[in-house]
């Protein structure tokens, strides 16, 4: 395994003291930084190393969390309806995967950003499953008696996001994420030594979505109910994007510090400049990708060590 | 008959539009095992569209390849990679992040299913030793110089373990101490029994390598046939060689 990727575990592990720490408030932060690093690892599969800019996080994450919500009010416990949100979501966007990433650049952005309305629409239109835009509520977990509700749902975030980052360095290591790296980097080229680009596309897509779906899921459960607007907000498509430039396209640690560091700055600012936070939050992402144009992980440490004491050396 | 279990492609009246343009009109084409095939004919002629066309990048509009004795008109260009056809791109196309080393691994690893990323790692150290690139295994394929990048190329195309090799202008833009190389790896190659087809501006690296010439002219095969009648042949001169190009193979004898 790489330093890197055994920094991303690292990491991770340090996220799960939380608890031992933390006040309520800090628990729901936790489980919203779980769920952000979900996305932004997810949307680097397909992003990151593939080279595909995906604005279908939403739509995943709305679907997994109706169908959660959906299997759930039927009586089904709240771990297998996870897991069906996560198989459909893996499936669904395979086979959309084999279709849309034919396409490329802003025509394959395009055609995912409209996947969110269109499950949308499905949704809004499915009155008696999806209770349309009246919304849908969600029957409390049970057992959540034995840990506080936050606990649970913090480690269950956590959780998730831990199986996330390990298939997602198990990929990377893989002859599938090799295969990505070359389409990014060469489809045509890829293609001609026997790479079949369509199937590592869908199968990347297809990754990319199951863990959001699940997230949804959990997320459903989490809040006890949603509604179409709520969870297939096109913000939560654009939001991985922007952590993912923010922490260092295509590296796992990067974009889950991108993570961590984006729902900061989105806190700080929507505490401090509650009428004007998506205003500020903007001009400080911009900012940030002007002066960090590769990411904070461009940031090594040895750089900093000569960015503090390297000029001071030369004066001597 | 014996000529025909050695015949390894066959096209017959393939032919290939651009949206109105005929880049290919009606070729037919065959090769047989082991020769060394050039493939002339001025810019524009449809030399490079036909490697893309039996490749599986541009397929057929209409006609037939067929490939070791399989019809392969509508084949994937990833199959036909797996089958055994590979080719070098006559504008390069590496992988710019990756190193020298990983750019051919990723031609063994996905050429071959079933090859691992360590053993198509190991292949691709033996592919770069014999293009002579094995000093720059661990360069970055976009820090590489032009002639090193073709070679890249070679290199990539040999770890698919080709049973038909296409090389599209290998030589151009390499100055005439490059070309001397590559023309030796060239040899090389053919000495090793693979077939190749090569296209080539340079009529001293064909006349010197090739057994054979096939000349094409605004999509269409205008003559296909032994060297030294290629070059003698009026049509050939007219449209591609030139009567210069004649007259002086004429006063050499
Ligand atoms: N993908 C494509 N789409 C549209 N037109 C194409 C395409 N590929 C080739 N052509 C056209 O087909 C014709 C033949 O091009 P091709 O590249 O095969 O020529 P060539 O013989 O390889 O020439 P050169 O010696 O310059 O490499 C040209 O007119 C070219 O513009
Ligand atoms: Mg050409």
């Amino acid at each position: 395994m790489t330093r890197t990727n055994i920094a991303l575990l690292v990491l991770i592990a340090c996220v799960a003291a939380l608890p031992l720490f933390g006040d309520a408030y800090a628990m729901r932060l936790g489980t919203m930084a779980c769920m952000y690093a979900i996305f932004a690892l997810s949307w680097n599969i397909v992003g990151g190393f593939a080279g595909y800019p995906s604005f279908a996080t939403a739509a995943f994450f709305g679907l997994g969390a109706y169908t959660t919500g959906i299997l759930m009010n039927k009586g089904v416990p709240l771990s297998v309806s996870l897991l069906g949100a996560l198989v459909l979501c893996l499936v669904l966007a395979a086979a959309l995967g084999a279709v849309l990433l034919r396409l490329r650049g802003h025509y394959f952005a395009i055609a995912s950003l409209s996947l969110v309305e269109v499950f949308r629409e499905l949704v809004n239109n499915a009155t008696d499953l999806t209770g349309g835009g009246m919304g849908l509520n969600i029957p409390l977990v049970s057992g959540s008696s034995v840990l506080s509700d936050a606990t649970f749902f913090f480690y269950a975030m956590w959780g998730l996001l831990l199986l996330t980052a390990l298939v997602v360095i198990a990929v990377s290591a893989s002859k599938l994420g090799f295969g990505l790296n070359c389409i990014r980097q060469n489809e045509t080229a890829s293609n001609m030594v026997g790479l079949n680009s369509t199937l590592h596309k869908a199968v990347a897509f297809g990754l990319s979505a199951c863990f959001v779906g699940a997230a949804g899921g959990l997320y459903a459960a989490w809040v006890h109910y949603i509604d179409p607007s709520d969870v297939f907000d096109i913000l939560y498509s654009v939001k991985p994007i922007v952590m993912a430039l923010m922490g260092g396209l295509g590296s796992p640690l990067g974009v889950v510090c991108g993570a961590f560091v984006y729902l900061g700055l989105e806190e700080v600012v929507w505490r401090n400049y509650i009428q004007i936070h998506s205003g500020v939050l903007g001009v400080l992402i911009i900012l940030l990708l002007l002066f960090l144009p590769h990411g904070l992980i461009s940031l090594h440490a040895s750089k900093i060590w000569r960015g503090l004491f390297g000029r001071k050396a030369k004066h001597v | 008959m014996s000529e025909l279990r050695h015949e390894i492609l066959h096209l017959s009246n393939v032919s290939r539009h651009f949206s109105g343009l005929k880049a290919l009109s009606d070729v037919s084409l065959s090769v047989n095992k082991g020769e060394v095939v050039g493939l002339i004919g001025p810019n524009g002629a449809g030399k490079t569209t036909l490697v893309n066309t039996i490749c599986g990048v541009t397929p057929a509009s209409s006609g037939v390849v067929t490939f070791d004795g399989r019809d392969i008109t509508r084949i994937k260009t990833y199959q036909s990679a797996r089958l055994g056809l590979s080719r070098t791109f006559q504008i390069v196309q590496p992988f710019a992040e990756y190193s020298a080393l990983d750019n051919v691994a990723a031609a063994a690893l996905f050429s071959q299913p079933g090859e691992s990323l360590k053993s198509a790692r190991e292949a691709a150290r033996a592919h770069l030793a014999f293009v002579g690139l094995d000093a720059q295994a661990d360069q970055s394929a976009a820090t590489l110089t032009l002639a090193m990048r073709k070679r890249l190329e070679l290199a990539k195309a040999l770890a698919m373990k080709p049973k038909l090799l296409f090389l599209d202008e290998v030589n151009a833009g390499l100055n005439s101490a490059e070309v001397e190389r590559a023309t030796k790896l060239i040899h090389q190659l053919a000495a090793d029994g693979i077939t190749i087809v090569m296209i080539e501006h340079l009529m001293k690296v064909v006349l010197n390598v090739c057994t054979r010439i096939a000349v094409l002219h605004n999509g269409r095969l205008i003559a296909d046939g032994a060297p030294r009648d290629i070059i003698r042949d009026p049509a050939v001169v007219d449209a591609y060689l030139g009567q210069q190009y004649a007259q002086r193979n004429a006063a050499r004898g």
